[in-house]
């Protein structure tokens, strides 16, 4: 097989933070590269350079045995190349159509030739098994068939290289599968496919070859077949990992969390929460399983008190707390499933998101006590090891592992009674997943009680004491971790009704 | 009191009125769609109205000040634009500027105009339509100016929901990053639409000045800026019901006159102050309720940056 992209010595500085180092990049035509790396390991950098997001300080590309200069993704568009980003790049408010096409002339350019459109998406729909209604809005879509808009917004354009950043982060385990068809089928037909993600097994699973970066520099690139989880794990971290977190037994307390016939609206005016009941003691991990989008945001907004209830009671400690303002429940750490958008003020520094909900202790006469609160960040940021150029760096050019770091610094370090965690390892490497888990572990040991909604059933299993499955806002089945296996929760994930045996 | 001959006359001069209005939400409909925020409506559009009015009065030629209203529309918009979209600005603090910009240099050359004479723009009557019982006299009896203003609405409409071009724009003002990733050159979109943009503010102020009320004065614009940029907002950003916000907004203009004249007992500052009233309330609304709802351009009044996290 021939080389199709070579990346040589690509270098790439943020002020301080060299996020490529010298990294090199051979991808040859026709296979499916996987890009391994802890968060912030410079994974998206590298693919950024390559899209002409960025332009590299440093090195050079060599595309189709050329050597090519990207200024913007305009130019690596039409040399042929795609990019499914981390964080989509769709309209929402334009239908898939528009989407899809955006950028593009078709054939009767300037208009839109929407027959044409149609029937070339039909042939890519056949040819690679991906489903999608053209007309529907982009608003109303999941994550999956976002994610399959911008798949085929890439083979519109009949692209030879397909980037892919964490395709997998997002998605249901059944998605995952209907997406790796889809790769598949697509280097049958000579596409080449860079792939993004930090799930071992997955990159075991679908690729070729497999390059691994640390610390934005290029640890090796293995072949998958002669290589091995632990292989893959060691290169990334740079030791061996353990991941075999267990939840130890620990006597419950008392309730410290009690829903009662809890009703929930979304932002549509729809109830996503249809009647929920349930209770959380000391010491216990309480998980929620269940597809996104079933009426998990709305009850973890509701206990947090981001939204209120439309009917039922919250008590938090046998105290009535339903209808308090957020600011009220200073005892519940909540660790939201949308972190830009809730967990974080992106514009304000790394210093000042950590201290966000503290600094009333930092008060000092009118003004704040900077030096004390630099001191305790620096202590957090050591603690939870959140990669950050600086104390001052805007939050958001944190990447987006670091970002959940920053958010359990804040949450979990404030003592809670309650801890609400949603999908709380989405996104994180297989380190970063790690020591989550175990701070979640350790914060129930000492007498915390912890929501757990998560999509990721391992998750699930592995540190809850108890089980219970949400499916479109109604709890379907709480059951002791120790009677629950996988299909039984698989099956109420999916819809499945509970029938008596 | 309230024959079909009052309506009538009612309805035509409501277009009258409402033509300048429907220039200048068009122009900044487009603006804003592109993500940009042009607060500046108020100022260009003086600038408008005097630039076509002196160019009318020294050439003799109206049409020529017109397409000069135009340029000085499109040169004051330039500055709007480049403080926004080259050097990344706070766009409500640029488009303020702009509105002081413009009565300031109005107000300061404008002073020897006033009372001048220039040539203006007439109606002219379409022969046979024009003479149709009522329906002649609304829809049939304005100047060519009016016209266009209508069409331009339609081209406008066109562009934005059937072309490429118009896709273009709208991703622009939605999503840029989403716009940039695809290749959509977003500076060079948002460039061109705040000028041109500008350039239909710009006619919308020589409407006033040379085929609607047909004089220059200091400061004539009278808030018909703001009224313009609450009518974007009335209307949705969307071409086709700008055209019935703006001749409803130009009806309730020319309602205060004519109530008056036949003497109802309503004060004559209170009629005047309905356009306004109207304009404070649509704009608490959008405030109110989620902007989305309304509507509005995502992106709107937010630089872009490439690569740069949000
Ligand atoms: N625009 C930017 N400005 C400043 N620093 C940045 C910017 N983009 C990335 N960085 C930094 O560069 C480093 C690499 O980030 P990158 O996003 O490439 O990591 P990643 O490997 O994709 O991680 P993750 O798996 O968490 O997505 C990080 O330390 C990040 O903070
Ligand atoms: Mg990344």
């Amino acid at each position: 097989m021939e080389t199709i992209l070579e990346m040589r010595n690509i270098v790439k500085r943020f002020e301080d933070v060299v996020a490529n180092d010298h990294v090199n990049l051979e991808v040859r035509k026709g296979e499916i590269h996987g890009l391994l790396g802890e968060n912030g390991a410079g994974k998206t950098t590298l693919m950024n350079v390559l899209y002409g997001i960025y332009q590299p300080d440093e090195g050079e590309i060599i595309f189709e045995g050329r050597k090519v200069r990207f200024r913007n993704p305009r130019d690596a568009i039409s040399a042929g190349i795609g990019m499914v980003h981390q964080h989509f790049m769709l309209v929402p408010r334009m239908n898939v159509l528009q989407n899809v096409i955006l950028g593009y002339r078709t054939p009767s350019d300037p208009l839109i030739n929407h027959k044409w459109v149609e029937s070339k998406v039909e042939e890519l729909s056949e040819k690679y098994g991906i489903d999608i209604a053209l007309y529907e809005v982009v608003m109303n879509l999941s994550v999956g068939e976002e994610q399959r808009v911008e798949i085929l917004k890439a083979l519109f354009r009949d692209v030879k290289l397909l980037i892919l950043d964490e395709p997998t982060a997002v998605l249901t385990p059944q998605e995952v599968d209907s997406l790796f068809y889809a790769l598949k089928s697509m280097t049958k037909s000579g596409l080449t496919i860079i792939f993004i993600t930090h799930k071992l097994k997955e990159a075991l699973k679908v690729t070729d070859k497999i390059t691994v970066l640390r610390k934005g520099k290029n640890v090796g690139t293995v072949i998958t077949a002669e290589t091995s989880e632990r292989e893959l794990a060691r290169m990334m971290v740079g030791r061996d990992v353990v991941m075999d977190v267990a939840k130890p037994e620990v006597k419950f307390g008392k309730e410290v969390l009690r829903v009662e016939d809890l009703w929930v609206k979304d932002d549509r005016g729809g109830f996503a929460v249809k009647g929920v009941s349930f209770s959380i003691r000391e010491g216990e991990i309480f998980g929620i399983a269940g597809v996104s989008g079933n009426g998990q945001k709305e009850l973890e907004e509701a206990i947090a008190g981001l939204r209120t209830p439309a009917r039922g009671r919250i008590l938090l400690n046998g105290k009535d707390i339903t209808r308090l303002g957020v600011e009220k429940r200073e005892e519940i750490a909540y660790v939201p499933e949308d972190r830009i958008g809730v967990g974080l003020a992106p514009s304000l520094s790394v210093l000042e998101n950590l201290m966000l909900k503290d600094f009333k202790k930092y008060r000092k006469g009118l003004v704040l006590d900077y030096e004390k609160m630099e001191d305790r960040a620096k202590e957090l940021i050591e603690e939870f090891s959140v990669k950050t150029p600086s104390l001052h760096s805007p939050a958001s050019t944190l990447s987006g592992g670091n970002i959940q770091r920053l958010i359990l610094a804040r949450e979990l370090s404030r003592s809670p009674r309650l801890i609400i965690a949603s999908q709380p390892t989405r996104g994180l490497d297989v380190a970063g997943i790690d020591y989550v888990r175990r701070r979640l572990v350790e914060s129930a040991a000492k007498g915390c009680a912890v929501l757990l909604i998560s999509e990721d059933l391992d998750e699930i299993f592995q540190i809850s004491d108890r089980i219970a499955v949400i499916f479109e806002g109604d709890i379907r089945g709480i059951m002791d971790r120790k009677e629950a296996d996988y299909e039984r929760v698989g099956y109420l994930m999916a819809g499945g009704l509970e029938v008596a045996v | 009191m309230l024959d079909v001959g009052f309506v009538s006359s009612l309805l035509a001069s409501s277009i009258r009125a409402g033509t300048p209005l429907l220039y200048a939400t068009l122009g900044e409909t487009l603006t804003e769609r592109s993500g940009i925020l042009n607060l500046g409506v108020e100022g260009i559009m003086i600038t408008g109205a005097f630039t076509g009015f002196a160019v009318s009065v020294l050439t003799g030629n109206p049409w020529l000040g017109v397409l000069f209203a135009g340029f000085a529309g499109m040169a004051l918009a330039f500055i709007h634009a480049f403080f926004s979209v080259t050097l990344k600005a706070n766009q409500p603090i640029t488009g303020l500027m702009i509105v002081l910009l413009g009565l300031g240099i109005t107000g300061f050359f404008g002073r020897s105009y006033i009372g001048e004479v220039a040539v203006y723009i007439n109606p002219i009557h379409i022969p046979h339509l024009s003479t149709l019982p009522y329906l002649g006299e609304i829809l049939f009896t304005h100047d060519p100016l009016a016209y266009i203003a209508v069409i331009l609405a339609a081209v406008l409409w066109f562009l934005l929901f059937k072309t490429r071009y118009g896709l273009e724009i709208i991703a622009t003002g939605e999503n840029p990053e989403a716009a940039d990733s695809v290749g959509v050159d977003v500076d060079r979109v948002r460039y061109i639409c705040t000028l041109m943009g500008g350039f239909l503010v710009g006619i919308g102020g020589a409407y006033l000045s040379l085929a609607y009320a047909k004089l220059w004065t200091e400061g004539m614009t009278a808030g018909r800026g703001w009224i313009s940029l609450a009518l974007v907002i009335f209307s949705g950003w969307m071409p086709q019901r700008a055209v019935l916000g703006a001749y409803l907004f130009g009806g309730l203009d020319v309602l205060s006159f004519k109530l008056q004249a036949i003497g109802v007992g309503i004060p004559y500052h209170f009629m005047k102050m309905v356009p306004y009233v109207v304009t404070i309330v649509v704009l608490l609304f959008s405030v109110i309720r989620k902007r989305a709802a309304f509507g509005a351009p995502a992106a709107l009044g937010i630089p872009y940056v490439r690569g740069k996290k949000e």
